[in-house]
């Protein structure tokens, strides 16, 4: 199973298990414009999977509708980057609903499904990253997996978790990534990281498409081609680098990250955003409370710039595993 | 120009009273009964329980404006607008020229070329029509499927190729954007932006600018372009009601091809489509049949008129058919039927409807076609390989043009950062190494003096 099949996966396996759950969003009906719900109208019918018109402050203030009623509302956003329109609706509306009844009401029921960052020929408003944007909204979930097996686990977690949940999935994975997916019912827990492969030298941290290029920069560490091979030290190229993926944003797993920092005292960030206000800043804020002592370098981050995503300059902008790479040797070096 | 302005003018006058909100007695309308009205407004106290619909009194839908019938003759009684022959030959090969850009640049797509595009393939009456009833310089918002505006404006295929390409000589967006993203000051056309529906209040912003230029007011109007599906978004009503309500002179021109991507208008409103809520925002409505070249451009220059002669928004429905797929994203046969499409292309072309009046005026023949097609083929392929072995902007482009004035440092310093890592691995890196080579100076701009870079 590849990612859109995986998402689709969950999404029937919630329609089939949770007779309240209902599945609307723009183009949705026919498949979706990445065919994450391909076949679900047929199979449950167009009451349960629907075609909003084309407003997404509309869609998500539906979904909360919804979920207010104790209903499971599965909503799509056609692409993370036209997700600001329902920003109101998220932020001041979702994120608050509980706190603001005092407990009486709330949203929990509400998933928004939304693809996320660059393709490599997006330009500015087909290959964002607003994960960050939504670091404040208290009350939120944020969710990003990197696999068709997380995708699944993840996904049917976040729509039973009793909060909202924004879950951007990698638009690249959706058909490059492939897995055994179990077929069965299966959730995996928000809130916590994954350690890809545990390392004592430095901490390598990233979510979504970014941790491929991060595995690439690993190899490229120990193995380098011939014309990479003058700028990696033999020294450094046996280092033993932690990967992780931080999985949710918000609330992240704060105690894999320190825990992980602690040991390795070197921490390299990695996201598609750019640098200012990104989730990197504020996981590098409490990485330097938390560790102080135990840092060997400062807190890196490799990340978009703080400018949109110019179309024909987007291999220059992500940050590819060349630029993770450096970003590593730099820290070790320190 | 279809009425007499005195007739008009009471109407203006009438609707003036109308609207106005007043604490005197109200002048009481013949039709009224013994009840009286709400003391500020003209609503009229009634003792009858009535629900209501629509916005024709007697139900029905609201009535499409034809001049031409599917043969290109003027239908009985049809009001048809003043144009001659040199005009009418400029619509006609410009209806033509759009299709022949769209299927050159759809192919280039196909074969790589381009990262992606979207065609106007049956709407080229509604673009055009449109079009020619403006004033040249009346500020265009457009959606995206309204490349046709510049081309009659005299955007030149040499612009059109290079911000597709996204070459050096893009100055729609210096290849930042994605194709069909233009844009030009010198055209009155603002840059075309993705998120839909964002352009519509703007326009009222625009319109409203022009009453405060000196030399523009009561004199060009902003002209809006959306989609039906884009008429769904909240922006869409914010810009509609801002446009009647401040006023601001904005003309909107929403385009309904009968989807949103696969989302047909069905079930994009249940109400009478989108000229069905230019009455609630008190504005001067009508729709016309979006494949009649004539009648569009008949209906925006009457709607236009009223636009700048009152100072407030009015709204045109075109009713039109999105022949080709939404875009080379898509494949449209996964939600509606190849048959249907062939259906309207056959039965409706809006191309084939303008060139039959044409013929039948004596302004076209048979062989001015064969001709025309060939020259419109060979300049459309030739700006295209013109175009093809450009290099892209240089490569210091991607920091510019995110602020004016002075730089901030964070900018800079992520240049900076850039360029140091390219010093590193510029020559060693292969994927590096390959994509400068598609910039302009390939990059030296950034290594040689990165400091005033
Ligand atoms: C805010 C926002 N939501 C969703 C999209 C994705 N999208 C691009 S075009 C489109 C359909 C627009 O349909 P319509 O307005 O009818 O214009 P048409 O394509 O028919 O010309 C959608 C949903 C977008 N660009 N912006
Ligand atoms: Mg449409």
């Amino acid at each position: 199973m590849n990612t859109f099949q995986a998402v689709r996966d969950a999404l029937s396996i919630a329609l089939l298990k949770d007779d309240t759950a209902v599945i609307f969003g723009e183009d949705i009906a026919f498949g979706g414009v990445f065919r994450c719900t391909m076949g679900l109208a047929e199979e449950f019918g167009r009451e349960r999977v629907f075609n909003t018109p084309l407003t997404e402050q509309g869609i998500v203030g539906f979904g909360i509708g919804l979920a207010a009623m104790g209903q499971t509302a599965i909503a799509e956003i056609q692409f993370a980057d036209y997700i600001y329109p329902a920003f109101d609706q998220l932020v001041n509306e979702a994120a608050k609903f509980r706190y603001r009844s005092g407990g009486q009401f709330d949203v929990g029921g509400l998933t928004v499904r939304c693809p996320t960052m660059s393709v490599g020929h997006g330009g500015l408003y087909h290959s964002q990253s607003p994960e960050g944007f939504f670091m404040g909204a208290a009350g939120l979930k944020v969710v990003i997996p990197r696999s068709p097996i997380q995708a699944k686990g993840l996904l049917l977690a976040s729509i039973r978790d009793p909060n909202p949940v924004i879950f951007m999935e990698p638009k690249v994975l959706y058909r490059s990534a492939v897995e055994q997916v179990p077929v069965d019912d299966f959730e995996l827990p928000l809130s916590r990281a994954d350690i890809l492969k545990p390392g004592s030298d430095l901490t390598l941290l990233s979510w979504g498409t970014p941790l491929y290029h991060c595995e690439t920069a690993l190899h490229m560490l120990s193995a380098p081609p011939p014309s990479l091979e003058p700028h990696i030290p033999q020294s450094l190229r046996s280092a033993n680098i932690e990967l992780i993926d931080l999985k949710t944003i918000l609330p992240w797993d704060v105690e894999s990250v320190v825990e992980s920092v602690k040991k390795t005292g070197r921490l390299v960030i990695v996201h598609e955003a750019g640098m200012t206000a990104g989730v990197g800043a504020e996981i590098g804020a409490v990485v330097q409370d938390k560790c102080f002592l135990k840092l060997d370098a400062p807190v890196k981050r490799i990340t978009g710039w703080d400018t949109p995503v110019g179309l024909q300059f987007e291999k220059f902008y992500i940050p590819d595993s060349i630029r993770i790479l450096d970003g590593i040797l730099e820290t070790l070096k320190y | 120009m279809f009425r007499p302005a005195a007739r008009l003018l009471v109407r203006r006058s009438l609707l003036r009273s109308s609207r106005a909100i007043t604490t005197a007695t109200p002048q009481v309308p013949a039709h009224a009964d013994t009840h009286g009205h709400l003391p500020s407004s003209h609503s009229r106290i009634t003792s009858k329980l009535r629900f209501f619909n629509s916005v024709m009194e007697d139900g029905e839908q609201i009535p499409t404006y034809r001049v031409l019938d599917s043969v290109g003759k003027p239908l009985e009684g049809a009001e048809v607008p003043e144009i001659d022959e040199a005009f009418a030959r400029k619509i006609y090969e410009n209806m033509v020229l759009l299709p022949t850009l769209d299927t050159l640049l759809y192919n280039v797509q196909r074969q790589g070329k381009i990262s992606f595009y979207m065609t106007a393939y049956g709407e080229e009456a509604t673009i055009l029509g449109s079009a020619a009833a403006l004033a040249n310089d009346d500020e265009v918002l457009a959606q995206y499927r309204e490349a046709g505006v510049l081309l009659w404006r005299g955007f030149s295929l040499d612009a059109i190729m290079a911000q597709c390409l996204g070459n050096h000589e893009d100055l729609s967006s210096k290849g930042k954007q994605m194709p069909v993203h233009f844009g030009s000051p010198e055209h009155h056309f603002l840059t075309i932006s993705s998120p839909l529906a964002t352009q519509i209040p703007q326009a009222a912003g625009v319109g409203y600018a022009l009453t405060r230029i000196p030399s523009r007011r009561g004199r060009n109007v902003a002209v809006c372009y959306m989609g039906e599906g884009a008429a769904s978004e909240g922006d869409f009503h914010a810009g509609m009601l801002l446009a009647s309500t401040i006023p601001s002179p904005t003309l909107f021109i929403a385009r309904n091809n009968g989807f949103a991507i696969s989302t047909p208008s069905t079930e994009q409103y249940h109400g009478d489509g989108i000229a069905a809520r230019g009455p609630g925002y008190g504005m001067w409505t009508v729709r016309v049949d979006g494949n009649d070249v004539l009648a569009v451009l008949g209906a925006v220059r009457e709607a236009r008129r009223r636009c700048v002669e009152d100072g407030r928004g009015v709204l045109v429905e075109a009713m039109t058919y999105r022949v080709g797929h939404h875009s080379t994203s898509d494949d449209s046969f996964a939600y509606r039927a190849r048959q249907e499409v062939e259906d309207r292309k056959r039965v409706d072309n809006p191309i084939a409807r303008f060139r039959l009046y044409m013929e039948s005026r004596g302004w076209w023949s048979k062989e001015e076609e064969e001709l025309l097609k060939t020259r419109l083929k060979q300049d459309v392929l030739k700006a295209f390989k013109r175009a093809e072995g450009l290099q892209r902007h240089e490569l210091k482009e991607m920091f510019t043009d995110v602020y004016g004035g002075e730089e901030p440092w964070n900018i800079k310093e992520q240049r900076e950062e850039l360029v140091g890592l390219l010093k590193k691995y510029g020559n060693d890196w292969e994927p590096w190494r390959n994509e400068l080579a598609r910039f302009k100076g390939k990059g030296q701009e950034l290594l040689g003096d990165s400091k005033s870079a």
